[in-house]
């Protein structure tokens, strides 16, 4: 009997080492905005490198980086640079998280395909988001009340939306909340007065775009830097990544390689 | 070979160990819901994180205020129990009482089986379904509102109540139904003046476990309440129960941050109102409680 207990406490201890230390292994967490760009460079990737295992799962920025803080994961996405408060917690636990720019994301305004209005300066957004313009007709539109729809005030995208659009002022009190780009999208279709703002990647024909300060959104105007509500995205790791997640790493930033498959879902490629 | 005596202490033993480690469980969890939430009233007193007015987590200075967010809870909860308990003691009283039995043995199981409906699921119908229908019914900015959330939760909350009241309505003794039929009652009398106040425990039960799940349920608010943080003027206003915030901020608010803290600090305000919902429920159940046929 207890030969047998030592040998299952071996036996428990190999596979519970094997699970983080053999070589073959990538876990991912974070946003949910990177979450489709790395799910298919991943499969991509393991495509290649049949041995290599990446098992990905989203939770949001925060959740990322705080993995990579608590050593539980390999890469951290993120739609948003660490925070220095994050850096000092990391610092503190004797962890280094390296940052890695890997896509462009642009975030639009859209509305009802039924909507006229087809653009808006960042002015007028902000009024809107501000309740200080509340009715269609006052940007062209409809005589109509304004349903605005925001992301939750955690995420990445709502961040690049206050800091872009708001000049960190605050949307007000009465203002949709949705945790989601894809929750955003389906309020914005079923409600012809409702306007809302996701990542170009989560455009679908459910949803128009509104150009922003008369520039559309999209790959060239975001990388010529003209379109003004775009950001990069992130992979952290905990220190200078080695092995396999180098690797990893290299081919999501390899022109022909990953970033094709940013392209393909539906993000802006680095170059 | 163990004997008769021993095998009954190891049982029993079993069985303590097992209970026991759900209850440290609970436990543990209390203590971290409170150790997590406690350091944001460093920042802000607790009256100013009760009564605050704005909720502003992420904006430079900050604002902790979930009054919107306590007054969204309640009042979600509060329409959706008005939808749900006469609807739901009033099909337990047609169940128990007044349905043949072909039809109790066929009703009952459906009704139950509301219970199982994945709250994703109730919610995307109020999403996709429902919202667009009240937007064009009523003529009003979005069908994303409290009104909305009350009746998907008083779905919810329905199955709970019907149940626990029909089996408190059932088994109250016939022979109470019996005397009150042979002394010349109706048989509406009987059940308004004999058969309820009988099973009133069981029924106030049912319809606080009814309401606490409304009030705990998340998916269904963080879906279709429309979530804007303000206290509302009418039932068509989105509001932001407090379950609808944790659940859409929790993700990336920062780790162990004042957003953090604030969010676990919302959870203990929940856990302290659901936590008097069972006490008041297990008062009801003892304080009326039936105990034989002498005290009615």
């Amino acid at each position: 009997m207890k030969k047998f207990c030592v040998y299952a406490l071996v036996v428990f201890g190999i596979t519970c080492i094997g699970s983080t230390a053999f070589a073959g292994n990538i876990n991912i967490t974070g946003s949910t905005t990177v979450l489709p760009v790395a799910q298919k460079i991943a499969e991509a990737y393991m495509k290649e490198h049949p041995d290599v295992k990446i098992s990905i799962s989203g939770g949001g920025s925060g959740e990322g980086i705080k993995a990579i803080i608590d050593g539980t994961t390999d890469i951290a996405d993120s739609s948003r640079f660490i925070k220095d408060k994050e850096i000092k917690l990391a610092l503190e636990k004797g962890k280094y998280p390296v940052p890695f720019s890997v896509s462009y994301d642009c975030i639009v305004p859209v509305v009802h395909p039924t909507n006229p209005v087809t653009s808006l300066t960042l002015e007028q957004l902000k009024k809107i988001y501000k309740g200080e313009i509340n009715n269609w007709k006052d940007v062209g539109g409809e005589d109509k009340k304004i349903v605005v729809v925001s992301r939750d005030t955690s995420s990445g995208t709502y961040e690049v939306w206050e800091e872009k659009v708001m000049n960190k002022e605050r949307i007000y009190p009465g203002v949709l909340l949705q945790a989601s780009n894809g929750a955003v999208a389906q309020a914005i279709s079923g409600n012809p007065h409702a306007i809302g703002y996701i990542g170009l990647g989560y455009v679908n024909s459910s949803v128009k775009t509104v150009k922003v300060n008369d520039i559309e959104g999209s790959e060239v105007t975001t990388l010529n830097g003209s379109f003004p509500i775009s950001r990069p995205l992130f992979m952290f790791t905990s220190g200078w990544p080695t092995g396999d997640t180098l690797n990893f790493i290299n081919y999501v930033l390899h022109p022909q390689k990953g970033q094709v498959q940013v392209k393909e879902a539906g993000f802006i490629p680095l170059y | 070979m163990l004997s008769r005596n021993q095998k009954e202490r190891y049982i029993s033993r079993f069985f303590f160990a097992i209970s026991f480690t759900s209850l440290t469980i609970l436990l543990l969890i209390s203590i971290f819901l409170f150790m997590e939430g406690l350091p944001i009233f460093k920042q802000v007193s607790p009256l100013k994180f009760i009564l605050g007015n704005y909720w502003y987590p992420t904006s430079d200075p900050p604002d902790f205020g979930i009054y919107p967010l306590i007054i969204g809870s309640l009042l979600v909860t509060g329409i959706s129990g008005l939808i749900s308990i006469p609807l739901g003691v009033m099909t337990a009283i047609y169940l128990a009482e007044i349905a043949s039995f072909r039809i109790r043995e066929i009703v009952k199981p459906i009704v139950e089986l509301l219970a199982a409906l994945p709250s994703v699921v109730i919610g995307f119908f109020g999403m996709v379904i429902f919202a667009p229908f009240l937007q064009n019914v009523f003529h009003i900015p979005t069908g994303l509102n409290m009104f909305n959330a009350s009746l998907m939760l008083a779905f919810m909350s329905i199955p709970t109540i019907c149940s626990i009241s029909e089996d408190a309505i059932y088994n109250v003794p016939k022979s109470l139904k019996e005397a009150s039929l042979a002394l010349g009652a109706t048989h509406l009398e009987t059940i308004t003046r004999v058969i309820i106040p009988a099973s009133i425990s069981g029924i106030s039960t049912s319809i606080i476990l009814g309401l606490s799940r409304a009030m705990g349920e998340t998916m269904v608010v963080l879906m279709v309440a429309g979530g804007a943080a303000m206290v509302p003027s009418s039932v068509f206003d989105p509001v932001r129960p407090m379950t609808a915030s944790i659940a859409a901020e929790m993700a990336e608010a920062p780790f162990r941050g004042d957003h953090y803290y604030a969010l676990f600090a919302t959870g203990i305000v929940l856990f302290l109102f659901t936590f008097c919902f069972n006490i008041i429920a297990d008062f009801i159940a003892h304080r009326y409680r039936q105990i034989g046929e002498a005290s009615l």
